[in-house]
């Protein structure tokens, strides 16, 4: 079996400045990877690569068995790769309620549209008391779940998830690392950048540790949580 | 004649047109961020597209009849030059320093007058456009002509139109949402070049509509007369607070208000009698603005930037 997503020898730049040099990793659908690493690693770079945004240099992505190094971002979604960014991006002067239906843009099922908004109200009870809510005025944490509902809302075959729990209180992190656990169960693929490399590597089936643009140590969640390179680095253990 | 009811009335009819024209830069600046300099010259190409229609129908038809005609030739040449310069013009430069895009819009606004210069030598060689029949409306103390009440009516209808096809439509949303996050735009399926191009394409039909009726005002068109429409329109704009289309209608309503009432009344304040009068017009116009942006530098209606993030 072919993997859902095969990323093969990926570079990125920003004019001359190579952000990603040459990475490689899959993920099988089903699957929790995550990319952990510090600031300026290239998790960022490798997501908005993945989606789009960034154009890259060298190397191939197949999504769902098609290419997708020339695809523009809005094409890329309607293969069913959602990506929620990180610094979270809701659309601030948007409702809650218009935000998720802007995750569902692609989509002409106005049926399967309500049935889906529900299911993110469920999912986030705040999020259905505040629907008529400018987005801006929610906190950090239900910025998050609100980006994390609304990339949901395009049935992905993928989730990205960048930076779920940056700037948030320990509880809200605790919430939304739940929520991941949830999805998994749910049998999502979710493809994870954490800085919080203890909470994504206990959940992840496969985990990659990036320095400077390039991948550095691969395994399981379980292995990389357990090696000792790993622990002090990224674990702040001595 | 110079009534005060009277001086609303033509700061009403003045600021619609500077509304109408001034949606076409708020909506641009909204999505993209660019101040399309060029859009003056969109507007003056929908007032010659719309009198060549003109030269060119049967003598004899009549006037309700030719309207729609004027207004459709008018729309496809300004839409046509907007479409066209975004797409040859300033899409390639979409992530260049601002400076670039922004003498690309000049260079085009000078080289769309000159195309027309040599074109239509002073709109003179051909006819002048219609007037429109009946009126002048005599309302309490006001005159109204029916060529004012046309550019009323239809600065109203447009208007009406755009906040409804805004607020309430799919891509009215995509483009509310490319305006405020142009790359999670894209994240959510919206294909933000197609919504840009329907940007720059509300913009132009606006500005026809000006450029029509401008004409049916005026009578005669020339090729310079986007540069200042283009002005007060800009100001118009940033008056009621760039990206938003009901701060541009507001903005130009309040324009044309003060520049009318200006000209009348400023002569009248002791000491300051060389001051009024329509030459001060211009003047006056961007003195408002200067005192309206020291108080609110976002404009009447904008929205502070920190909200934009």
């Amino acid at each position: 079996m072919t993997a859902l997503l095969e990323v093969e020898n990926l570079r990125v730049a920003y004019g001359k400045i190579e952000a990603v040099k040459g990475i490689s990793f899959s993920v099988e659908a089903g699957q929790v990877v995550t990319l952990i690493g510090t600031n300026g690693a290239g998790k960022t770079t490798t997501l908005r690569t993945l989606s789009g945004l960034l154009k890259p240099i060298g190397g191939r992505i197949v999504f769902d068995g098609k290419q997708l190094s020339r695809m523009p971002p809005h094409k890329i979604v309607s293969l069913g790769l959602a990506h929620s960014p990180e610094g979270r991006h809701i659309f601030p002067r948007l409702t809650i309620e218009q935000n998720l239906q802007l995750g569902a843009y692609l989509r002409k099922d106005s049926a399967g549209i309500a049935k889906d908004i529900a299911r993110a109200y469920e999912l986030f009870p705040i999020l259905g008391e505040r629907r008529r809510q400018a987005a801006g005025t929610l906190s950090g944490g239900e910025q998050q779940m609100l980006a994390m509902g609304r990339a949901l809302m395009c049935q992905p075959k993928l989730l990205m998830l960048d930076e779920p729990s940056m700037g948030l209180s320990p509880i809200m992190m605790q919430k939304i690392m739940a929520t991941i656990v949830e999805l998994k169960s749910q049998g999502t693929t979710i493809l994870l950048v954490e800085q919080n490399a203890q909470a994504a590597l206990s959940l992840a089936d496969q985990a990659h540790v990036m320095e400077v643009g390039s991948i550095k140590i691969s395994g399981t969640g379980q292995d990389l949580l357990h090696d000792e390179g790993v622990r002090k680095t990224y674990l702040g253990e001595d | 004649m110079h009534t005060l009811p009277q001086q609303l009335a033509n700061g009403l009819i003045l600021g619609s047109m500077y509304g109408l024209i001034a949606i076409g830069y708020t909506m641009v600046y909204g999505i993209v961020q660019l101040i399309n300099f060029a859009h003056g010259e969109i507007y003056m190409t929908g007032a010659f597209g719309a009198l060549t229609v003109y030269t060119n129908l049967p003598d004899g038809m009549s006037i309700w009849a030719a309207l729609p005609l004027m207004l459709a030739g008018g729309a496809v040449v300004s839409m046509l030059i907007a479409v066209g310069a975004e797409r040859l013009a300033y899409r390639p430069l979409r992530h260049a320093p601002r400076l670039a895009p922004l003498i690309t819009a000049i260079g085009l606004s000078l080289a769309l007058q000159q195309a027309v210069f040599l074109w239509y030598p002073n709109a003179t060689s051909g006819k002048t456009f219609p007037q429109l029949p009946g009126g002048p409306f005599h309302i309490g103390s006001v005159d109204i002509q029916s060529g004012d009440i046309f550019l009323v009516v239809a600065a109203v209808v447009c208007m009406a139109a755009l906040a409804a096809f805004v607020r309430t439509s799919r891509t009215g949303r995509a483009m509310q949402a490319t305006a405020q996050d142009p790359d999670t735009a894209q994240l959510m399926g919206i294909d933000t070049n197609r919504i840009i191009v329907i940007a720059f394409a509300i913009g132009g039909f606006f500005a026809a509509v000006a450029g029509l009726a401008s004409g049916l005002k005026y009578g005669q068109i020339k090729y310079d007369i986007g540069f200042q429409a283009g002005l007060k329109a800009f100001t118009a704009a940033v008056l009621g607070g760039i990206g938003n289309i009901y701060g541009a209608m507001l903005g130009g309503l309040v324009l044309g208000i003060a520049e009318s009432c200006a000209s009348a009344y400023i002569s009248n304040i002791p000491g300051m009698d060389k001051l009024g009068g329509g030459s001060w017009n211009t003047v006056w116009a961007f003195v408002l603005l200067i005192v309206v942006l020291l108080v609110r530098p976002q404009g009447l209606l904008g929205e502070r930037v920190a909200d934009r993030a």
